[in-house]
């Protein structure tokens, strides 16, 4: 995603709106009035892409829950006929992946084991810094942030052939403290510049007053300005999990068969070449991949929403 | 240091404070230099060795540069991202503004049509990859449904066929992502100015006319982030690739990303692998350090 570092924007972002993207009675909607026909049209357009972007969601759910005859015989758009949940009891727990029958259930946890640790430190880091760069600020810190900023965006590509060897010289090659690790170190970008981007609309005077009453450093973060930094705290926890969760690239290149997180492990699952392609146990292990983050979306959708428009959105 | 900065505070707690903010910021800093900047450091450098599975420092100049822009293989890649690129950032663009557009004008439910259009940008690019790869797979997909409905001669086999291959990355990427583009520009045109609107409304203009001449180019800031954000994606898009075609038929769906990964880690040609990785890199910098530096300038 790309940044936005604008007061403007951020103040978009960060101020307790209720919808976001902001609706209101202001825009362009205000002045064009559409007739009756059109409206219909509008509304037949917009209903068409629902379908279009529901569609695949329909396709794994009712195909999850078919057995594999149904599908094989050109049923993919159909009800089942036949309900049955033992394409998720396969994928879950006896489905192969790799070499082994163990069903997905370990890289589930795999994957919880990951994100938890990964997700907490990297937006305490996060809160920490930005208040730092914000409040704190010193010579070339413009300089610090934009290096932090860069490092969002860089081709991980770029980084994979010495955090392999790095990992594999401390011994944490294959194994899931090794992936806490790298998504912690690409992650701190992101965190910093919510936190940044937040504080900065954050009343300095108030620190300032706190400073000659005699707070510290410390005492300040806690007291000033983590109570009102609930809502950036949600947005970057969500889209730090998001991400983590979802990452395919890091989980691929630096995991074992032991530590493989969920998003590697389904892929396992749905490229082996062994024995027949079980489409219904393949769409249940997507939807149990997909479940955490579409949950957290449907929970806090418009957290999610923030998070992706102050990483990206000008004003 | 120590000694001018005790000399002006007085006490080595008065020091603590000083630097206790850097102090904090510190680790942060040092892991970013060390893993971001010393790694592109590290795998810059590889780049201009003789490495094969191994890092190894016998250096060649550039010749792992010439080899890479010798290769079918890297051409292909550049071509299918060249391909898989402009048109996902345009249709993604145009089904992006045409989706805001309707949805400002006032409809009910929009926030629960938003849900619909934006959830997929919650999915994982496997997951993403999984749903599209058995719908478009001939055998038991879209094709062998049309045909089980009694269109006998329905053919679309675009993920077996090599030529058309690279298209089905297209289809699935904008489903992913073409409704954040949304969310970016009705966020933009919730902010227009409505006075030159409804000035030109009252001059007669048409509702097109109006979108078309005042609403849309207010719209360029919008237009911009949406087109960094999606060329970074396009960029770096693996994941989806992997999950839905594995590159294949062939080699006709390669991009660099992938290209960067095989011949690094399975074809053991790590030298080649770390100059493509640079070249993804200056692609990726040449886009995002005027935006972000541009940021960086406005806020001042």
């Amino acid at each position: 995603m790309a940044t936005d570092l604008s007061a403007e924007a951020s103040a978009a972002a960060i101020k307790p709106v209720r919808q976001a993207p902001p609706s209101g009675s202001h825009g362009s909607s205000q002045v064009i009035r559409t007739g009756g026909a059109a409206r219909i049209v509008i509304y037949l357009i917009l209903a068409l892409f629902c379908l279009y972007y529901l569609l695949p969601l329909y396709i794994m759910v009712v195909n999850s829950l078919k057995p594999l005859s149904e599908i094989t015989a050109g049923g993919m758009m159909a009800l089942p006929r036949d309900w049955t949940l033992s394409p998720w009891a396969s994928a879950w727990s006896t489905a192969q992946i790799g070499v082994a029958a163990t069903g997905l259930r370990p890289f589930f946890l795999n994957s919880i084991l990951m994100v938890v640790p990964a997700v907490a430190i990297s937006t305490v880091l996060g809160a920490m810094n930005g208040y730092v760069l914000t409040k704190w600020r010193f010579r070339g810190d413009t300089w610090v942030f934009g290096l932090l900023l860069f490092a969002c965006f860089i081709p991980f590509q770029m980084v994979l052939i010495p955090m392999a060897r790095m990992l594999g010289l401390v011994g944490l090659a294959g194994t899931v403290p090794g992936l806490i690790f790298v998504h912690l170190v690409y992650g701190i970008g992101f965190s910093t510049l919510y936190f940044r981007n937040y504080y900065q609309q954050f009343p300095t005077e108030l620190v300032r007053a706190a400073q000659i009453d005699g707070a510290g450093f410390f005492t300040i973060f806690r007291r000033i300005m983590l109570p009102s930094s609930g809502p950036i705290a949600v947005v970057c926890v969500i889209w730090q999990f998001t991400n983590i969760w979802n990452d395919f690239l890091f989980g691929a290149s630096f995991s074992d068969f032991d530590s493989q997180p969920m998003t590697v492990a389904l892929n396992n699952l749905v490229q082996s070449s062994t024995g027949v392609k079980e489409y219904n146990v393949h769409f249940a292990g997507a939807i149990m991949a997909a479940l955490p983050t579409l949950l957290v979306y449907i929970v806090a959708g418009r957290y999610f929403v923030r998070g992706l428009m102050a990483g990206s959105v000008k004003g | 240091m120590a000694q001018t900065t005790s000399g002006r505070g007085g006490s080595g707690g008065d020091w603590l404070r000083d630097a206790l903010p850097r102090l904090v910021l510190s680790p942060s800093f040092a892991i970013v230099l060390i893993f971001v900047y010393g790694f592109i450091l590290f795998t810059f450098v590889l780049s201009f060795t003789d490495s094969r599975i191994l890092p190894s420092f016998g250096f060649v100049g550039w010749e792992n540069y010439q080899k890479l822009f010798g290769l079918r293989a890297w051409g292909i890649a550049v071509k299918n991202l060249a391909i898989f690129g402009s048109l996902y950032i345009v249709i993604c663009c145009a089904i992006g503004l045409l989706l805001a557009i309707l949805l400002d004008q006032k409809i009910r439910a929009e926030g629960f049509i938003r849900t619909i259009y934006l959830y997929p940008m919650a999915l994982s690019f496997i997951v993403t990859g999984t749903a599209w790869k058995w719908f478009l797979d001939p055998g038991i997909g879209l094709q062998a449904v049309v045909r089980s409905w009694g269109w006998e001669s329905f053919t679309f086999d675009w993920i077996k066929n090599s030529e058309m291959a690279i298209y089905t990355i297209v289809i699935a990427a904008v489903w992913q992502t073409s409704g954040f583009v949304m969310a970016m520009f009705l966020a933009g045109l919730r902010g227009i100015d409505t006075e030159m609107m409804k000035a030109a409304q009252i001059d007669g203009a048409s509702t097109f006319a109006l979108y078309r001449r005042i609403v849309i180019p207010q719209l360029r800031p919008a237009f911009m982030s949406a087109f960094v954000v999606l060329a970074h994606m396009a960029i770096k898009s693996y994941d989806l690739v992997i999950a839905l075609t594995g590159g294949g038929p062939g080699t006709a769906t390669e991009l660099p990303a992938t290209f960067m990964y095989s011949y690094t880690f399975t074809r053991n040609q790590m030298g080649i692998g770390a100059a493509s990785a640079v070249i993804m890199l200056m692609t990726i910098a040449a886009i995002m350090v005027p935006f972000i530096y541009s940021e960086l300038r406005e806020k001042k």
